[in-house]
């Protein structure tokens, strides 16, 4: 299960900065990358701190 | 810039029980105490942590909401593209140095964080009052923060911005906006503090690929069509070399020295001891590399990108409309997240400090006039417009104290004195420490107002200032007790 909210995760990362690739390269309008940097975002909250506060707590944080 | 206020120590009181507080007639060392009742001990080797806590932290800790304006104002300040990259390789650099090899080192030795070390070196009234200029630092950093995330929210409801130059509040919707985004912010730094810091975690991955996202998508609008065009783009659109009217012409050196020294605090401040004393190895101190490069290299040229577009189009300068030049509403988010994920735990630790004053508040009462402070604070521009010099002079005001655990610790052993006197001594108010931070602030302001050096150079000849004071007073401080204690033990034997 954590693998796949982690690959969840890095698809949302994907798909915030990618598309801005495709902007430059001009194979995409800005309005499509504004749209799936928003996609994106929804991914990346809605799967990584399910992995990386669980991480967090198992590391240990720099706390006294 | 730094979010400098999400150092671990600021959870502290929520385990010590802080809002339980102590009687009225307790002293200000027991109440200073009883906030960092937990953290007074060197840590412990099963508490050390490896490097990937380090690189982790500092990476999140660096891209905050603030880095939405830096980067702006170096545009405004007509830095030329060539100063800006090198100066900003050359003053990270430094930056990292100054953490590896002033702060680390300390940190690694003494396991302890800067609150007991200062306390040990300045007295617990010293502290007292360190505390306090600290906590109203961090009122107007989290201020300006409430700000950034300000210019978002209103957006939509079409209020009208601040300008690069507007001082004080500019329209009736502006205050209405901050006062909203203060009392929510407030709210939430009441309510949750911790799971605010816990989501900031995650949030600073993608706010940074956010920066990123946002620079590369809007450069074809500037007119590079590939990357051969960047440079010619870059000096011509974006970093001029002219500045706006009423800033100070940024050259190399600005650059350089404001990157070294925009986290003065935390590193030759001795801030970051709270950080690196959990560092397994003095050389995790380089690890900062991760936040310097990341936050204050690629999110500063990002924004100032931004800005550039922004001008170009003739639109607002202000964080929110030129995130949304990036990436739409996904921008106007991350300013949003960015200000108020760096401002909750700013205003939680103004609170901290704070709570010193007023021991008999609960948690909340203190939080909610932190809150109160911070939100009139970013009603006014002149904060964000004028960051960086707010920026240089926190770091200045703060710093003279790092200067004195340096001294303390290195030069005055070599010197054959004593460190850690007033704990030694069970002094309360050390004046050396107490003088060389008021001396060293008065040298840096006659500094500037007889030779006319910015303030952005003052940390350097400041840092040296305070040590040799720190120095020579301690020498006279402990030279004159070792003579009454002689005079004493040759009156007990006559």
């Amino acid at each position: 299960m954590r693998h796949l909210l982690k690959a969840g995760s890095f698809v949302g990362l994907g798909l915030t900065v990618v598309p801005a690739l495709f902007v430059f390269s001009g194979t995409l309008t800005w309005r499509a990358h504004a749209t799936l940097m928003a996609v994106g975002a929804v991914v990346w909250f809605a799967t990584a701190p399910f992995w990386i506060l669980r991480e967090d707590a198992a590391h240990g944080a720099m706390e006294s | 810039m730094t979010d400098p206020t999400t150092r671990p120590s600021a959870t502290i009181a929520d385990r010590s029980g802080v809002a339980r507080g102590r009687g009225r007639g307790s002293s200000l060392a027991d109440r200073l105490d009883a906030i960092n009742e937990f953290d007074r001990e060197p840590v412990t080797d099963g508490h050390l942590q490896g490097p990937g806590n380090f690189i982790g932290f500092y990476a999140g800790e660096h891209v905050a909401g603030t880095e939405f304006v830096i980067g702006p104002l170096f545009v405004a300040h007509g830095v030329a593209a060539g100063d800006l990259l090198l100066g900003l390789l050359l003053g990270n650099f430094l930056a990292v140095l100054s953490w590896a090899f002033i702060c680390a080192p300390i940190a690694v030795r003494t396991r302890l964080n800067l609150y007991w070390k200062l306390r040990k070196i300045a007295g617990p009234k010293l502290l007292f009052a360190y505390n306090i200029v600290n906590a109203l630092m961090f009122c107007f950093l989290a201020g300006a923060m409430i700000a950034v995330a300000a210019t978002a929210v209103g957006m939509p409801f079409d209020i009208a911005m601040p300008g690069l130059n507007d001082l004080y509040p500019s329209s009736v919707g502006w205050v209405v906006t901050v006062l909203a985004v203060g009392s929510v912010v407030t709210l939430l730094a009441i309510l949750g503090f911790r799971q605010i810091a816990r989501f900031s975690k995650v949030a600073a991955p993608w706010m940074f690929l956010v920066f990123v996202a946002c620079g590369i998508a809007v450069l074809p609008q500037l007119g590079v069509r590939s990357p051969g065009d960047f440079w010619a783009v870059a000096n011509e659109k974006i970093w001029t070399g002219v500045p706006v009217e009423g800033r100070v012409h940024f050259t190399f050196w600005h650059v350089t020295f404001f990157a070294w020294f925009t986290n003065m605090a935390m590193h030759i401040g001795m801030a970051d001891l709270t950080i690196l004393r959990y560092a397994k190895k003095w050389h995790y101190g380089f690890f900062s590399a991760f936040g310097m490069y990341l936050g204050h290299y690629v999110a500063w040229i990002a924004s100032g990108i931004l800005v550039a577009l922004a001008i170009q189009n003739s639109t607002d300068i202000a964080p929110g409309p030129i995130a949304y030049l990036g990436a739409g509403v996904t921008g106007l988010a991350t300013v949003v997240i960015a200000g108020w994920t760096t401002a909750n735990p700013t205003i939680y630790r103004a609170g901290l400090a704070m709570q010193t004053i007023t021991p008999n508040w609960k948690r909340w009462k203190v939080t909610l006039a932190v809150g109160a402070i911070t939100s009139v604070a970013a009603l006014f521009p002149a904060l964000m417009m004028r960051l960086l010099d707010f920026v240089a002079l926190y770091g200045l005001i703060l710093m003279p104290m790092g200067a004195v655990i340096f001294a303390d610790f290195w030069l005055l052993p070599r010197f054959g004195l004593r460190q850690d006197y007033a704990d030694w001594k069970q002094i309360a108010f050390s004046w050396p420490a107490a003088a060389s931070w008021s001396l060293t602030l008065a040298a840096c302001w006659a500094i500037n107002a007889v030779w006319g050096l910015q303030i952005f150079f003052l940390g350097l000849p400041g840092w040296f200032i305070a040590t040799a004071i720190y120095v020579a007073l301690s020498f006279a401080q402990q030279r004159a007790f070792g003579m009454a204690q002689a005079e004493r033990y040759a009156g007990d034997a006559a």
